[in-house]
């Protein structure tokens, strides 16, 4: 009963999915303009793409963004970490779970697909261990302590599912006025066609 | 978009004001209505406009992608939010920031709704405005009661209503200044806006203040109203009062602004603000939006006469107690700071020194200096805001200002301080050298969002960011303090006109094809308030405005006699010989598979490909409309040249000679029968490709068209040295015009 109460306060809406990739530190994200580009062509997500904003010059910034209508794609380095972005903007129906997966599924599409590109070489690939999950909405989940007992198990039995099992770590953002983060951290890591098979 | 939408309203109840509450309430009964049909598109273009709701690039739904024209099928159908724009089309949303002023908790709402709403970047605009874009219309009534409960307003940020009150960022602390004018400006946004006497314009109208005359930080020049702070002695003791300066505006021509009284008390202001809106309201055009700011009213009825009718008006205006109570304060407002001034240090780093040269500003107040933030083409990341915040709290008062420039200003920094402000700004990546210098470019948004744009102005300017930052520190002296301003188009977000180097997108065939290009625009005067406006000399593509800098800055630093401004050193260089300088960059490439000449910067597609054929390369193939636009083009040259020469009639003759001359150029693509008779040029022209609405551009409609009808009408009247001037730059508006639609009828091109 009272799980039921708890899960209830708090709708993962408007979920982000962040994978950190391998060569974080730097990367010269200009030939990902074209792969966007052609996306808008393509449109190979089943996702309606529209338009590309390009922050390559501010520092630790979005990186370069795939505008959507449903969800943004983005090669992103917000904190100096460099990972591909999915930030889902129209509301879904189910359960905080099926959005979760959405999300993350999403992202690892979109990260295969750059893996993939032999335009963009071996500059972009996924770490295999670190995602960062957002909830951006602040009045949906504030990043409190409330929301994080509120959405700690749910999370966790994500992660317990992508991880396939495996030892993993979850850690919150701590600044109250950020959005709320979880960093799920394996100590395996996975390509992101494993993750992909993992989430079914 | 968001599912939270509906909840905020009550969340925020009793946070807002209970007027701002209201509005936000009202406007989004409007956007149900619109939803339901029961609104007209146009009504909720403007609704939304004058809540700074703006349209985005691609928001009819249609894109060019480097293939094709693609549509978009959006969830809401056919749904619109004004003409030719879908309801789901992401779109800008502009906040009003009056006088720049921001406090720590408005950063920290701003990073808020930037991650949730927008792509995670606030973008500061050339008026002190932020901008948010990528914006879905169903999330801006949430958007404006987060601001609300921030105590900011979107009310009015666009649309034909007062903008935002700009004033110098300095305002309180500047060396140089009269008085502050900051309660001022922040006195006048409060009294005009929603002011029923300011509902009834043609256009927009935009105010500012200055605290000087001498520097540009208010740029009163180029605004409809413009106010520099001043005093006088009277009976021994000292009065306040205003320069005041109206109808300057840049714009696609740009207008001086004239002195309408020398001095304006205090308590004066606002009734005559009042008085001059009622004047717009009753006498400035509505239906031809081309002429509808008050520059153009003031133009046609000259400054003696618009005088005249504002001080009838304010002769007449009811009382409004207002008018003194908002001004009742000024004299006594006073920003204070946190932490004691103190001695600047004499070591640091190499890059701490850097910084402290030009992102630091000595205050009027011992002890204490302005640290301007420089914001890489305005933007900043929601993390930014946030760390900012934290600093100004750390630091000061919360004394933030956003600037004209595109950056940010924290006021009343202790020099004590300065080591650890820069190492906080450095930890948030926000300490980036060379404010206010050549490498801190300034730039509309151009194609990247705005529906107006036609070449990449962000793409450039970031490239241009790119070079001068790489060089900077081996850059001469003299070439380090010029300013670069680019516009995407002839509107001149970018403030092209007021830059040591100015450009502006336009576009223009080579070998066959269309190719973004930027018209160079040189000796703009950045100091004095903006008050000389530069003139376009040459239109080069993109892909070569990099070294059009290169030279241009190289030929000063070589050649500067004494201390000579940039400004001088063009005109003493001349236009002829400035021209033969950069006239090889426009030609077209030497290898015609160089394809990177018909693509714009940070954008891979191609300009006209798809109907070109790919490497079916036209080069040497040059049509005679070619040939006659480029003859009109070098025609308008000579104008230029003669107007320098103080030859005041025959720059007007050889302007209005030009545009002839293109008009004719277009008219023989359907008709050969056409005389050099200016009659008979100007009706075929009418009668073909202005009824046709073929002349047409996609935004402007048919502004440009009438610049050659208005100079037919007065071709006989004698011209004077404004009369030429404008009429030039109508010439070169025309002549650009000429070349898109050109372009449109040989290779359709969707930009």
């Amino acid at each position: 009963m009272g799980n039921h109460v708890i899960q209830q306060q708090i709708q993962m809406q408007h979920v982000n999915v962040k994978l950190i990739l391998q060569n974080h530190a730097a990367s010269d994200l200009e030939p990902l303009i074209p792969v966007f580009h052609e996306w808008i062509q393509d449109q190979p997500s089943g996702e309606l793409l529209l338009d590309i904003a390009d922050y390559r010059h501010v520092p630790a910034g979005p990186g370069v963004v795939l505008i959507g209508h449903e969800g943004d794609y983005s090669v992103d380095n917000t904190d100096d970490r460099l990972g591909v972005r999915y930030n889902r903007k129209a509301a879904l129906e189910g359960s905080n779970e099926d959005r979760l997966k959405q999300a993350a599924r999403a992202a690892l599409h979109a990260c295969r697909r750059l893996e993939e590109d032999p335009r963009l070489g071996l500059e972009l690939r996924f770490g295999g261990q670190e995602i960062e999950i957002f909830i951006n909405d602040r009045l949906l989940a504030p990043n409190s302590d409330a929301t994080r007992d509120a959405a700690d198990p749910e999370i966790r039995a994500f992660a317990q599912k992508l991880f396939r099992g495996n030892d993993y770590s979850v850690t919150y953002e701590s600044d109250r006025r950020k959005l709320f983060k979880a960093v799920l951290k394996s100590a395996k890591p996975f390509s992101a066609a494993e993750l992909l098979e993992s989430l079914g | 978009m968001k599912v939270s939408n509906a909840k905020w309203a009550e969340r925020l109840d009793g946070e807002m004001p209970e007027s701002l509450a209201r509005e936000v309430d009202i406007f989004e009964t409007e956007l149900t209505l619109r939803k339901q049909g029961k609104v007209d598109e146009r009504l909720i273009a403007e609704t939304r406009l004058r809540r700074g709701v703006y349209g985005q690039r691609y928001d009819n739904g249609q894109r060019h992608n480097g293939k094709a024209v693609q549509s978009f099928t959006y969830p809401s159908g056919s749904l619109t939010k004004g003409p030719s724009t879908m309801w789901d089309a992401p779109g800008m949303q502009r906040i009003k920031i009056p006088a720049g002023g921001l406090n720590a908790g408005q950063l920290e709402t701003l990073a808020e709704l930037a991650e949730e709403y927008s792509d995670g970047i606030a973008h500061v605009t050339t008026r002190q405005d932020v901008q948010l874009h990528y914006v879905h219309i169903e999330d801006t009534p949430t958007v404006m009661r987060r601001l609300a409960a921030a105590r900011i307003t979107t009310r009015e940020a666009c649309g034909n209503s007062v903008r935002n009150v700009t004033a110098c960022p300095y305002a309180g602390v500047c060396q140089d200044q009269a008085f502050d004018v900051t309660p001022y400006s922040k006195a006048m946004s409060k009294f005009l806006l929603g002011h029923p006497d300011c509902q009834n314009f043609g256009r927009k109208f935009k105010p500012s203040f200055s605290g000087c005359s001498q520097h540009a930080c208010g740029l009163a020049s180029m605004h409809d109203l413009g106010l520099i702070a001043v005093t006088r002695v009277e009976n021994g003791k000292e009065k306040r009062g205003f320069e005041t300066y109206v109808g300057g505006g840049l714009g696609a021509v740009p207008y001086q602004a004239k002195l309408f009284d020398a001095f304006v008390p205090p308590d004066e202001i606002l009734p005559l603000a009042q008085s001059i809106a009622r004047v717009f309201a009753a006498r400035g055009e509505k239906k031809n939006r081309s002429r509808a700011r008050i520059k153009f009213l003031i133009q046609d009825l000259g400054i003696e006469k618009f005088r005249e009718l504002v001080l009838e008006e304010r002769k007449n205006l009811p009382h409004d107690p207002r008018w003194t109570e908002l001004v009742a304060d000024a004299e006594t407002f006073e920003e204070t700071p946190l932490r004691p001034g103190g001695m600047a240090p004499l070591l640091g780093t190499e890059a701490f020194q850097r910084w402290v040269k030009n992102n630091t500003r000595p205050q009027r107040q011992q002890g204490y200096v302005v640290v301007t933030i420089a914001l890489p083409l305005g933007d900043i990341t929601a993390n930014q805001l946030r760390s900012l915040a934290d600093i100004a709290r750390r630091f000061t008062n919360e004394t933030i200002r956003a600037t004209v420039e595109q950056n940010i200003v924290l006021r009343w920094i202790s020099q004590a301080d300065l080591v650890e402000v820069h190492k906080a700004l450095d930890a948030a990546g926000l300490a980036q050298p060379g404010a206010g210098t050549i490498v801190d470019v300034v730039t509309c948004p151009g194609t990247d969002t705005c529906k107006l744009g036609i070449s990449s102005s962000r793409g450039l300017s970031a490239e241009l960011r790119k070079r001068l930052n790489e060089k900077s520190f081996e850059l001469d002296e003299s070439v380090q303090g010029l300013h670069i301003k680019v516009s995407g188009c002839f509107n001149s977000c970018g403030q092209h006109h007021v830059a040591d180097m100015g450009f502006y997108g336009v576009s223009r065939k080579m070998s066959g094809y269309a190719v973004p290009h930027f018209q160079v625009v040189l000796g703009g005067e950045w100091e004095n308030n903006g008050q000389s406006y530069g003139l376009p000399v040459i239109a080069i593509p993109s892909k070569n405005i990099p070294e059009v800098v290169s030279r241009l800055t190289g030929r000063f630093a070589g050649s500067r006699r004494n201390g000579e401004s940039f400004k001088d050193f063009i005109k003493r260089t001349g236009k002829v010989e400035l021209k033969r300088m950069l006239e090889d960059l426009a030609r077209p490439p030497a290898d015609p598979s160089d394809r990177s000449y018909f693509r714009d910067w940070g954008d891979p597609r191609e300009y006209g490909l798809q109907d070109m054929g790919i490497g079916e390369c036209a080069g040497e193939v040059v049509s005679p409309v070619d040939f006659e636009l480029a003859a009109a083009e070098r025609e308008l040259f000579e104008a230029q040249v003669a107007w320098e020469g103080g030859q005041i009639e025959q720059a007007g003759a050889t302007a209005y000679q030009s545009m002839l001359r293109a008009a004719k150029a277009l008219v023989k693509i359907e008709t050969q029968a056409v005389s050099d008779d200016p009659g008979q040029i100007v009706r075929e022209f009418r009668a073909r490709f202005y009824d046709t609405q073929k002349f047409f551009d996609p935004f402007a409609g048919g502004k440009f068209a009438q610049y050659l009808f208005t100079a037919q009408e007065k071709s006989g009247e004698a011209a004077t040295q404004d009369s030429a001037r404008y009429l030039i730059d109508e010439a070169q508006l025309f002549i650009d015009a000429a070349h898109s639609c050109y372009n449109r009828i040989a290779t359709p091109v969707s930009v």
